[in-house]
This record gives structure tokens, C-alpha cells and sequence, in this order.
């Protein structure tokens, strides 16, 4: 079973584990992705996240799918945030239910790093000095730096 | 032919648009991203990471056709 949504609301984690609880299952693996102080030298105040929501929700339950297959999951389910964040706010979870703990393991690793690299998803900094970059994007402006497309 | 194209992230930013009806005769999504580059000059510093054309992910080659809707992405930054 697979579950991958966006939400614009807080994220209940208390809610989202109940919902993996599976009498099949001996373990459970759940990351939280929070908004942090600080990034490359600076101090962050808040985060904003903008999504494209139809092809983010179809590659996300491709990847739940994936991991599914790939380690021999019973549940495997995520959420994204959208929108304005503070610090300390979940801005994603996932969560890994297995018959053993080693596949929840791996499997929760695998997810959460191919969320980070393959989902239409942009984070934006805002920052104590007032500025505000979006991550990773603004590199594209240095000359020396060029995306193999 | 006619495309609608979409910016997103920091494209939209450079754009100052988040989406327009363009009439081109480019040929394929690389041809259309320079085209866009041309009527919006600040996207010129970017380079496009991915292109998506109706809603799927697809190659800068890809050739496009009347009516497509034509998705430029910034590197993604999720988690």
C-alpha cells in the first residue's frame, strides 16, 4: 500500500504513523525532513516551497511504488509541504513499514533521497539580512556553472 | 503553430510571467527555450535542468506540436 501527497498544511506526524500501524509489520522507519536555522553560512529565518503538484504526485507514488518492489514493503507512504514554512517545521515525511527493520531502513533512505532529486519541488531561503534565494537554482546564474540538461 | 508555456521557481521569477501563449515555429523543446530566452531576456543567465510537455517529463529533442503545453523547470530542490 502507497500513499505520496502534497499538503499546504502542517504536517500531523502523530496522524501520518497512525496511519502505517500494520499487524504484519515488525518495523517501522519514519524520517522527518525540518526546517533548519541555518544553510552554507547563512541564517535562515524561513523556507517557502513551491510545487507542481500534478507530475510531483505522479512521480512520488512512482517512487513509493519503486521501494515497494525493490525492498518488500508492506506500507510505504510520504507527504510534502507547499507553501511557507518556519523553522522547525516538518516540510516532509516518510514513512516505511516492513515484516524486518533492515528493508524499512534502506527503504525509508531511498525514498526521501529520490524525493529530493526527482520531484518538480523548489525551496526558497529567506534570510536574516532580508534576502531571499531560491536553492540550487541560483547557481545556474554563475558562468561556471552549467546543468547537463 | 501555437504552445503554452509555463515557468516555474525562479524561471518565473526571471520570466516575469508564470505562463504565456507563444507562437513559434521552433521545432523542438530546446529550440522553444532559446525562443524564450530571446523575449525574456533575464532567463537568459539560466540554463533549463528539465523540460516536462504535458504534464511529462520529456527530452530537450523532443518535438513539439500545436496546442502543447510546455513545462520549463530550475533544478529541483524538494526535501
Amino acid at each position: 500500500m502507497t500513499h505520496f501527497a502534497i499538503t499546504a498544511e502542517a504536517i500531523d506526524r502523530e496522524a501520518f504513523r497512525d496511519g502505517m500501524v500494520d499487524r504484519g509489520c515488525g518495523g517501522y522507519v519514519q524520517f522527518e525532513g525540518w526546517v533548519r536555522d541555518h544553510n552554507e553560512g547563512r541564517d535562515v529565518l524561513r523556507l517557502e516551497y513551491e510545487v507542481y503538484e500534478p507530475l510531483a504526485v505522479r512521480e512520488g507514488n512512482r517512487i513509493l511504488g519503486e521501494a515497494v518492489e525493490r525492498f518488500g514493503l508492506q506500507r510505504a507512504a510520504a507527504l510534502h509541504r507547499s507553501g511557507l514554512l518556519e523553522l522547525t517545521d516538518v516540510a516532509v515525511i516518510v514513512g516505511v513499514a516492513a515484516a524486518h527493520r533492515g528493508e524499512a531502513f534502506e527503504a525509508c533512505r531511498y525514498i526521501i533521497d529520490e524525493i529530493k532529486s526527482r520531484l518538480p519541488i523548489w525551496k526558497k531561503e529567506h534570510y536574516a539580512d532580508g534576502e531571499a534565494r531560491w536553492v540550487r537554482c541560483d547557481h545556474c546564474a554563475e558562468p561556471e556553472h552549467a546543468h547537463s540538461s | 503553430m501555437q504552445v503554452h508555456v509555463s515557468y516555474f521557481a525562479a524561471f518565473r521569477e526571471a520570466a516575469g510571467v508564470s505562463s504565456e501563449r507563444i507562437d513559434t515555429a521552433a521545432r523542438t523543446a530546446a529550440a522553444l527555450f532559446a525562443e524564450c530566452t530571446g523575449r525574456h531576456p533575464n532567463l537568459q543567465r539560466y540554463t533549463a535542468s528539465l523540460v516536462a510537455i504535458n504534464d511529462e517529463l520529456s527530452g530537450w529533442d523532443a518535438v513539439l506540436a500545436d496546442g502543447d503545453a510546455v513545462l520549463f523547470f530550475p533544478p529541483v530542490a524538494g526535501g
